[in-house]
């Protein structure tokens, strides 16, 4: 009787441990998939998802055509105070648009040299979940973008984006505008907001501001799902980075430096 | 007999007193709803004008939350003509005036909006 009963639950707690062996190992590669899956470069699959590509290479240092005619046609106010600063796209210097390029033995020119960027409208982006209204939402064509009316200013998008891309207005944005474009509304005091691809032009099927007014054409835009789009075909022949990979956002805007 | 005589003057009076707004309403030129600058440049609007009346508000409201939330950005009219749904575009294509258009009807109305405080019409611009 006592023999049975050992012999019972020796062939339960086996069969229980075989049972529970199996689940981590299903646990652990699905793990794995996740971990794998927030850092690939590939874009999720839908029927379009815009991206862009900046050909540094093409870009002047001295030329800012491109933030003149996005700041002039969204209404973005220019204030004297730094910390009071909105922008959409804007240039900063390369060492800290890519703080972990390797650039030990680079000359001063090239880790100086001002990059251009801009929100990276991110496939898996960190300010849409954060926020608290659903003020800022990822479009399924995979635009990030903000919904001014429901913005409550709290700025919790600001810091989870990992490019600072958003800015806050601190004060009425409508005396620092220069010229105001009644085709696109201002903001008002105490609202994030940052580039939006142009959705409004994306929707009507013509280019970014940004994209059609560069003088050097170092700016493609296009549907990164459509293997036969121009930005795909750059994409496939050149060597290119995008910023943070490693925090796996996902980002759409590709660099080639 | 003197009580109920009392009881229904005392009545009159009082029913006297609680309409007395609605007998002078005509008569107040301040509570005479606002002659309103209809000067538009379009033809007919998207909607009927007594739609419109009634129901500008939740038809803006819709319009905000299609283009801005689904990238809807067309509205087919009742009588199947097509428009931007936009007030910027739009609706102030045709009635330029937002003061004369919107607003006066809304001060008189008590209604607050805030459309204004990033809208912007062409003629406050120039």
């Amino acid at each position: 009787m006592n023999a049975e009963r050992r012999r019972d639950f020796l062939k339960k707690s086996g069969l229980g441990a075989l049972a529970g062996a199996g689940v981590l190992a299903g646990l652990t590669t699905t793990i794995k998939e996740q971990a794998s899956a927030s850092l690939e470069t590939e874009a999720p699959q839908g029927t379009v998802r815009w991206g862009m590509v900046i050909d540094m290479r093409k870009c002047p240092d001295d030329c800012t055509d491109c933030i003149e005619a996005c700041h002039s046609a969204h209404n973005v106010p220019d204030f004297d105070d730094p910390k009071d600063e909105v922008k959409w796209i804007w240039k900063s210097l390369q060492k800290k648009v890519f703080p972990s390029k390797s650039m030990q033995f680079a000359s001063r020119d090239r880790k100086e040299k001002p990059f251009l960027t801009l929100c990276n409208q991110c496939a898996d982006p960190p300010c849409t979940r954060v926020c608290p209204t659903g003020a800022t939402f990822s479009r399924p064509d995979g635009i990030v973008q903000m919904d001014f009316h429901r913005c409550i200013g709290c700025r919790f998008c600001m810091a989870g984006c990992p490019y600072g891309s958003r800015s806050f207005n601190w004060r009425d944005p409508r005396p620092a505008i220069g010229s105001i474009d009644p085709s696109y509304p201002t903001r008002e005091r105490g609202v994030v907001e940052k580039c939006n691809f142009c959705v409004e032009r994306v929707e009507k099927q013509q280019l970014p501001h940004c994209v059609e007014i560069c003088p050097e054409k170092a700016l493609t835009f296009g549907n990164l799902n459509d293997p036969e789009s121009s930005i795909r075909k750059l994409l496939a022949s050149e060597t290119t980075i995008q910023r943070k990979p490693e925090l796996g956002t996902r980002p759409s805007v590709f660099y080639i430096t | 007999m003197n009580e109920r005589v009392l009881i229904f003057a005392g009545l009159a009076v009082f029913l006297v007193m609680v309409s007395l707004p609605f007998w002078l309403r005509d008569d107040d030129p301040e509570l005479r709803p606002p002659a309103l600058s209809i000067t538009t440049t379009g033809a007919q609007c998207v909607e009927s004008t007594a739609y419109m009346r009634a129901n500008h508000m939740q038809l803006l409201d819709e319009w905000r939350d299609d283009v801005v939330r689904h990238g809807d950005r067309v509205h087919v009219s009742s009588n199947g003509r097509k428009f931007e749904k936009s007030l910027s575009h739009t609706c102030m294509n045709c009635h330029e005036n937002r003061q004369e258009f919107c607003e006066q009807c809304h001060a008189t109305m008590n209604v607050q909006t805030y459309c204004w405080e990033c809208h912007i019409t062409s003629m406050e611009v120039q």
